[in-house]
């Protein structure tokens, strides 16, 4: 189904200035692509190996050869940083991506068909939410264990509810609306109407969130890191190099310092381009 | 109905809720993989203490039975004992909960005492200079992470200026306790500020160009009477909305800056329960952290209906 987005060819050619002219935009998306260059491309940004240890050099300060520093064990601060953005990114993103498409998909059954998968959605939420975010994501890793695999899954466990609840209530709004009776007059089949009709109308408020759900899944796996209880050290990840770092915070402060800063730096950058992306949906959506 | 009636209909509500929560409390030491007792006793136990440590525990009792044993314990507060510290988990639980309920509030206190004038200044002054700034700082507070933020703060008024301690816990004054709370606590309140900020600002905004508001000063009302009576009021309802969902974020949160000051809070208790796989410990916080959640829930509700007179009795 073509959409009608009410620009006409010449609001359509002034989009790009007037994405100029957001600077928080801009910003944002200077923020995020710099992240994912050095993600993609550490190997090529980072001048030391971020593993290997020398023990010549421990907590030394910030200099021309290791502009952040080197930890406990010596090792390039700005190199683990650099290949922490990996990791890092990745935790935002497939924290984000996958709950958004099983808490969506199921959020579209149980808004469209109701009946058991509705209630049992709606309980287990109701129960789901009597736990702080933070207090679920610990329970779960404490059962499962440490590790990177085991802190993901933990976010998946949590994230996929907020994406449901959200695409149900606007799904619950959609379903008896004219164009959707008009396609099962038509005899559409339900998957089409579900996924050719629903989908498109009801995922912009699910889209929004998720561009604030990476900077949470970020800074939720870097917190769980810094806890001890997702990525394990000695793997590159921003929240478990600031943990190693506490320990010597009174003398050598830029191992706890810069992964920090980079983390914040990146919180950032998708916060801006969440908002910008918030503003883009709903001006499209009048 | 009267307001008593719909606070007990609302107490009646949190039952069925509460009875799942123990369910998956409960849950929690037989979802691990592995023998639970062996896991509390490490690799290196004897097959005999293991199998003695199993039937203490009454693990070798049916499901049900041991769901009912745990309940009839947790209704009589009666939570087992530490395997750590050999101290029964309630008197862990009443001597570390005051600490985090005091992090708690101290924290919200903050956020409110800052968000409201910078929201409402915000709102006011809507796209101008003021408004921008306000918005932007509020951006990054929400982007940081708490536990970076919180070693800057200690970095800075605890080891360079020395003006307050560094972490740890000084019971010995009322004083020196309040002390120890400062830094975690601004350090807990950033979030919570800067997302009060942004919706105090939206509210204002929208709420300024009602025609009531219009309305009252052209009845002649004062300035201050129609901010305090109309304005903020009516903001109100989505800051208290706000506040009870950021009230559970901060018990949460709690564990992760309790863990940063060594705040000897429940949070921390929390985290050295995991890792030391004290479960009797975890499994009791995580009840302690939930209902403490209903009952802010319930508190939240209870505040909407004196709010606004049109919210459902």
């Amino acid at each position: 189904m073509k959409r009608y987005n009410g620009a006409s060819p010449l609001q359509k050619r002034s989009r790009i200035p007037g994405f100029l002219a957001k600077p928080s935009l801009v910003v944002g998306t200077v923020i995020v692509v710099l992240v994912v260059i050095m993600a993609i491309f550490p190997q090529f940004i980072a001048p030391y190996d971020p593993i290997e240890t020398n023990t010549l050099i421990q907590n030394a300060a910030p200099s021309a050869e290791h502009i952040f520093g080197t930890d406990f064990y010596g090792r390039d601060v700005f190199s683990r940083v650099v290949w922490g953005a990996r990791i890092d990114l990745l935790i935002g993103v497939l924290g984000t991506v996958v709950p958004f498409f099983i808490g969506g998909i199921i959020g579209l059954l149980a808004g469209y068909y109701g009946g058991v998968l509705d209630s049992i959605l709606m309980r287990v939420t109701d129960v789901m939410m009597a736990f702080p975010f933070t207090i679920l994501v610990i329970t779960i890793m404490a059962i499962l264990g440490k590790g990177t695999m085991n802190l993901f899954i933990a976010l998946w466990l949590v994230g996929w509810m907020s994406y449901a609840k959200l695409v149900r209530s606007e799904v619950l709004v959609l379903k008896d609306s004219e164009f959707i009776q008009a396609a099962r007059v038509a005899g559409f089949s339900d998957a089409r109407i579900l996924f050719r009709h629903l989908l498109p109308n009801v995922i912009s408020s699910a889209v929004v969130f998720a561009a604030s759900d990476v900077v949470m899944c970020m800074l939720t796996g870097a917190s769980m890191s810094f806890l001890g209880l997702g990525v394990q050290p000695p793997t590159p990840e921003w929240g478990s190099i600031l943990n190693e770092g506490r320990n010597f915070i009174t003398f050598a402060w830029w191992t706890t310092f810069f992964p920090g800063l980079f983390l914040a730096i990146s919180g950032v950058g998708f916060s801006l381009l969440g908002d910008g992306l918030t503003d883009f949906l709903r001006t499209k959506g009048r | 109905m009267s307001r008593l009636q719909y606070i007990l209909k609302r107490i009646l509500q949190m039952i069925p809720v509460l009875l799942v929560v123990t369910i998956l409390v409960f849950s929690i030491v037989h979802l691990i993989p592995g023998e639970p007792a062996r896991l509390i006793l490490g690799d290196k136990a004897t097959p005999a203490a293991v199998a003695a440590l199993t039937e203490k525990l009454g693990l070798n009792e049916p499901l049900p039975t041991q769901y009912f044993l745990f309940l009839k314990q947790v209704l009589t507060l009666d939570l087992g004992t530490s395997f750590k510290n050999n101290l029964p988990v309630a008197d862990l639980l009443a001597v570390r909960f005051p600490v985090t309920l005091a992090l708690t509030l101290l924290s919200t206190l903050i956020s409110v005492l800052i968000s409201l004038p910078l929201g409402y200044f915000a709102g006011t002054h809507k796209d101008r200079l003021g408004d921008q700034v306000v918005r932007t700082a509020s951006l990054v507070a929400i982007s940081m992470p708490s536990f970076w933020v919180g070693l800057l703060l200690m970095i800075l008024f605890a080891i360079k200026l020395k003006w307050l301690p560094a972490g740890g816990w000084d019971n010995t004054s009322l004083w020196g306790e309040f002390k120890c709370l400062i830094l975690p606590a601004v350090t807990q309140s950033l979030m919570t500020t800067a997302l009060l900020v942004r919706n105090t600002r939206n509210s204002v905004v929208d709420i300024t160009r009602m025609d009531y508001v219009d309305f009252a000063r052209s009845k002649g009302i004062s300035d201050g009477q129609v901010r305090s009576r109309h304005v903020m009021r009516n903001s109100m309802i989505s800051t208290v909305t706000l506040l009870s969902m950021r009230m559970a974020g901060t018990l949460g949160g709690s564990v992760i800056i309790e863990t940063v000051f060594s705040i000897p809070g429940i949070g921390k208790l929390a985290s050295d329960a995991i890792f030391g796989r004290d479960y009797a410990v975890v499994q009791s916080v995580v009840l302690l952290f939930a209902v403490m959640v209903l009952v802010i829930n319930l508190i939240t509700d209870i505040l909407y209906s004196l709010l606004d007179p049109r919210v459902s009795l």
